[in-house]
């Protein structure tokens, strides 16, 4: 655990007065707020040590204690002492009464304080900041998917907050893209509703394609005989297997484009994307005399030309 | 919790400790919808997120109703932008 410089957070100095830290708490909370930075975690993470630095100098008795703490750091035998205190104090379950000006987040994972503070003022006072007042909480989750399970819509079973959800996952759901879940959130108090539940999906591809977008792309090996002289070439696609007919002289490098094989429209159902097969021609390796000899009559045929 | 899908303003207003002439200010400026039951002015569950921002917005960031107003424009810009920076970087690494 490591010391968390209150002052230093809040830009001020170890002299600063009760107006002096209110407003540089304000002033930097209407840079970092989460309601003023959607989807920035490292907003988010600022606004969360502003206010955890708030929430110690702004409360004379917790500010008195983080002094005298603060400049006891380095000895960490006192401060294990202390910690020791802290504890005991901490187990009789003393609540808290911060007085000070509590902001709300947007989701709960933001309100949580460090480990340097619950070590030193406990964890009482940072659950009343959260309580609602009438609808609940919205919750974000962020949740790993495989690229072969976003192909199909399916149901997925989410453990969120020690509940569990079962949900629809759309087919083509894209990587980063929010799903919102109503009335999953926290608890609504005094008849208010509940919060919502945002889950995130991040897509891991555990497939050989390549995605962009609602179009796949994957590199296919062709022998070289097949590529000069044509033939059929079996390749796996998302949903199966499909042959495909090699031209003779088939370049390397020469794209095919199997409509409609690619991934599923989200929410459109029935619409696919593309894919487009690269093929990449293969040199023979370890040529005997024989082949050698082939080869050589081939260069000099072609050198005729 | 029970059927109702609105909360009357005075109602709502006592559980936030916030004034009511700011929530109508909200609605004056078309940043929130209130609506009529039973001859009392009222909120529809679906307007509560965004009430709740701006009250953030107000009453801890000390920001007025034509702040508000503006920063609720941006928030849907950046919105937009942030969908569509999702959809650019999903083309460029899969």
């Amino acid at each position: 655990m490591e010391y968390i410089d209150y002052y230093k957070i809040l830009g001020v100095s170890k002299t600063a007065t009760a107006d002096e830290i209110k407003k540089a708490y304000r002033k930097l909370a209407r840079k970092y707020h989460p309601d003023l930075n959607p989807n920035d975690k490292e907003a988010e993470k600022k606004f969360k040590e502003i206010n955890e630095a708030h929430e110690v100098l702004s409360d004379p008795d917790k500010r008195k204690k983080y002094d005298q703490y603060g400049a006891d750091w380095k000895h960490a035998e006192q401060f294990e002492q202390a910690k020791k205190q802290q504890k005991a104090y901490q187990s009789q379950g003393t609540p808290f009464d911060g007085g000070g000006e509590y902001y709300t987040f947007t989701d709960e994972e933001g309100a949580g304080f460090s480990d340097f503070f619950s070590q030193m003022f406990g964890r009482s006072s940072r659950q009343q900041r959260t309580q609602a007042k009438f609808r609940g909480q919205d919750y974000k989750a962020e949740v790993q998917l495989n690229l072969s399970d976003a192909y199909k819509t399916h149901q997925q079973t989410f453990t969120v907050n020690g509940k569990n959800i079962r949900i629809t996952v759309p087919a083509g759901i894209e990587n980063g893209q929010e799903i919102k879940i109503k009335n999953y959130g926290g608890s609504g108090v005094n008849g208010g509703p509940n919060g919502d539940l945002y889950i995130t999906f991040h897509i891991i591809n555990d497939t050989a394609f390549t995605r962009q977008g609602n179009d796949l792309y994957l590199t296919v090996a062709l022998d070289l005989y097949k590529a000069v002289l044509g033939g059929n070439e079996t390749i796996d696609t998302m949903n199966g297997k499909v042959k495909l007919t090699i031209s003779p002289e088939t370049q390397n490098g020469a794209k095919v484009r199997l409509k409609g094989k690619g991934f599923p429209a989200y929410k459109k159902e029935g619409e696919f994307g593309d894919l487009y097969i690269t093929w990449q021609i293969q040199i023979p390796k370890n040529l005997n005399e024989k082949e050698k000899e082939l080869f050589t009559q081939l260069a000099n045929e072609a050198a005729k030309k | 919790m029970s059927n109702e899908k609105n909360i009357s303003v005075e109602e709502y207003c006592t559980h936030y400790s916030i004034e009511a002439s700011f929530v109508r200010s909200l609605s004056e400026n078309g940043l929130i919808e209130l609506s009529n039951v039973n001859e009392s002015i009222c909120i529809d569950f679906d307007q509560l997120q965004a009430l709740e921002k701006y009250i953030h917005l107000h009453y801890d960031l000390d920001i007025n109703i034509e702040g508000i107003e503006a920063i609720s424009h941006l928030l849907q810009k950046i919105d937009s932008l942030q969908t569509e920076l999702r959809i650019l970087r999903n083309r460029l690494i899969t």
